[in-house]
């Protein structure tokens, strides 16, 4: 599904990785683990397409790609539903849907609100309901839940559980527990490039 | 709008009148400053014919022609030079040329190219052309990049990414320009028409009411343009306003 091949990566003289690879199988779960400024948001930007390596290859074979932004991305001008709606038909038609993915992440209420009414924490559950809404065979998450509070988080860790099951999921975070729970395979970025952890 | 703004407006209004009417019975000759009244007189008899609707729909529909091509034209022009870069580099240059060539300058230059009756209209394009050009070019500069990535990942189409993410950005800026140009179109539009008097115009009008010094009429086609020019902002103004309060342009939103 993926492959990083000998993948360089610098932004001036600051180089993120000096040439690493990475295979993910189809249907593999993979957890991307490190301290902020490893390089894992990049890495999942390159499995995007979002940022190209400065050498070496990246090539993702997804037949649909969803990818949840750590900083949530969501247009100021639509409501919550609308949102989630413009991944979808972005007509009328699909609205229920729409709704319905709102309500899987408890955002219900919050439905026709606008996000600059949104805390952080609902604006992060709207990102990741528009990602799951989405329906992709390969799932990017990066930090999926770090704005939320610990039994916001508890419910969403279990509707991912359920959701990523079948799918790619490449995911960043800084949380193992998340981290074990979500991943079959655990990855450490560092100083000496990204390395298998040891799972439990 | 409440009645204390309508009496204000009105008791400006009729300031200026007074003090048109006052400079009018001091100099005391029609020929050099015709009275209010007098030219109201005129403008009624002129609005009685059907000749003057005729001139007057004529200019207008020459005019509006003009600016609705410009506004596609700098629309087209900023979709172009913001995709590509090399279109960019070839016409900034003759964007910077439009922009300092005096209007006259235009008119008399244009006229060896193109008929008397089309002029105007082709004066209003290159006066409009470049003010959306420009307007539309930042509006799209200023569009949200993070946002255009989502489009990416996406997939959305173009026209999805038009409507859901330019649109929205692009949209206050696009009405900014439609304000702007709607002035710019009339006046040079009438200046166009008055250096070339094509057939059937209001610039025709005021050049011979000055010509034969019809000064009343000078003056009642002088109001007539006022008027017409009040008329359009009102309802563009009122479009733009609905308009910009739509999501889809950008409006309403917390």
């Amino acid at each position: 599904m993926i492959w990083f091949e000998n993948v360089r990566l610098s932004y001036g003289d600051k180089v993120v990785f000096p040439g690493e690879s990475l295979h993910i199988a189809p249907g593999e779960r993979v957890a991307l683990m490190g301290p902020s400024g490893s390089g894992k948001t990049s890495l999942l930007r390159m499995a995007a397409g979002l940022t190209k390596p400065t050498s070496g290859r990246v090539q993702v074979n997804a037949r649909r790609l969803a990818y949840a932004f750590q900083e949530p991305r969501l247009m100021p001008w639509r409501t919550a539903a609308e949102n989630v709606n413009v991944v979808l038909s972005d007509q009328p038609a699909t609205m229920p849907e729409a709704r319905r993915w709102l309500a899987a992440v408890g955002l219900s209420e919050a439905a026709d609100k606008f996000p600059a009414e949104l805390s952080g924490g609902m604006k992060q559950r709207l990102e990741l309901a528009r990602a799951l809404a989405y329906d992709g065979d390969l799932l990017l998450l990066d930090e999926p839940t770090k704005e939320l509070d610990a039994e916001t988080k508890r419910v969403i860790m279990l509707l991912l559980r359920e959701h990523v099951k079948g799918r790619t999921l490449l995911m960043a975070t800084h949380d193992m527990a998340e981290a074990t729970v979500l991943a079959e395979r655990i990855y450490v970025i560092d100083r000496d490039g990204i390395l298998p952890a040891q799972m439990q | 709008m409440n009645g204390r703004l309508w009496a204000k407006r009105i008791l400006v209004l009729a300031f200026w009148l007074g003090v048109w009417a006052l400079l009018a019975g001091l100099v005391e000759r029609e020929l050099l400053l015709p009275g209010p009244w007098e030219v109201a007189k005129r403008l009624f008899a002129l609005t009685a014919t059907w000749g003057f609707w005729h001139i007057t729909l004529v200019s207008l529909g020459r005019i509006l022609l003009g600016a609705a091509l410009g506004t596609a034209l700098g629309v087209a022009l900023a979709i172009g030079t913001s995709r590509f870069a090399f279109l960019r580099t070839v016409l900034s240059p003759v964007l910077s040329v439009i922009k300092a060539v005096p209007v006259a300058s235009f008119i008399l230059l244009v006229l060896i190219w193109v008929g008397r009756d089309i002029l105007p209209c082709v004066i209003v394009v290159l006066m409009v052309a470049p003010v959306v050009w420009s307007s539309v070019s930042a509006g799209i500069r200023t569009t949200d990049r993070e946002l255009l990535e989502l489009a990416r990942v996406y997939r959305f189409s173009p026209w999805r990414t038009l409507k859901r993410v330019y649109a929205p950005s692009v949209g206050p800026y696009f009405l900014a320009a439609c304000h702007t140009c709607l002035g710019l179109a009339w006046k040079s539009g009438v200046a166009a028409e008055v250096l070339t008097v094509p057939v059937r115009s209001i610039g025709r009008e005021l050049f011979e009411a000055k010509l034969y010094l019809e000064s009343v009429d000078l003056f009642a086609w002088t109001v007539v343009v006022v008027l017409c020019s009040t008329a359009l902002e009102k309802i563009l103004s009122a479009a733009v306003t609905g308009l910009g309060r739509r999501p889809a342009w950008g409006g309403e939103r917390p």
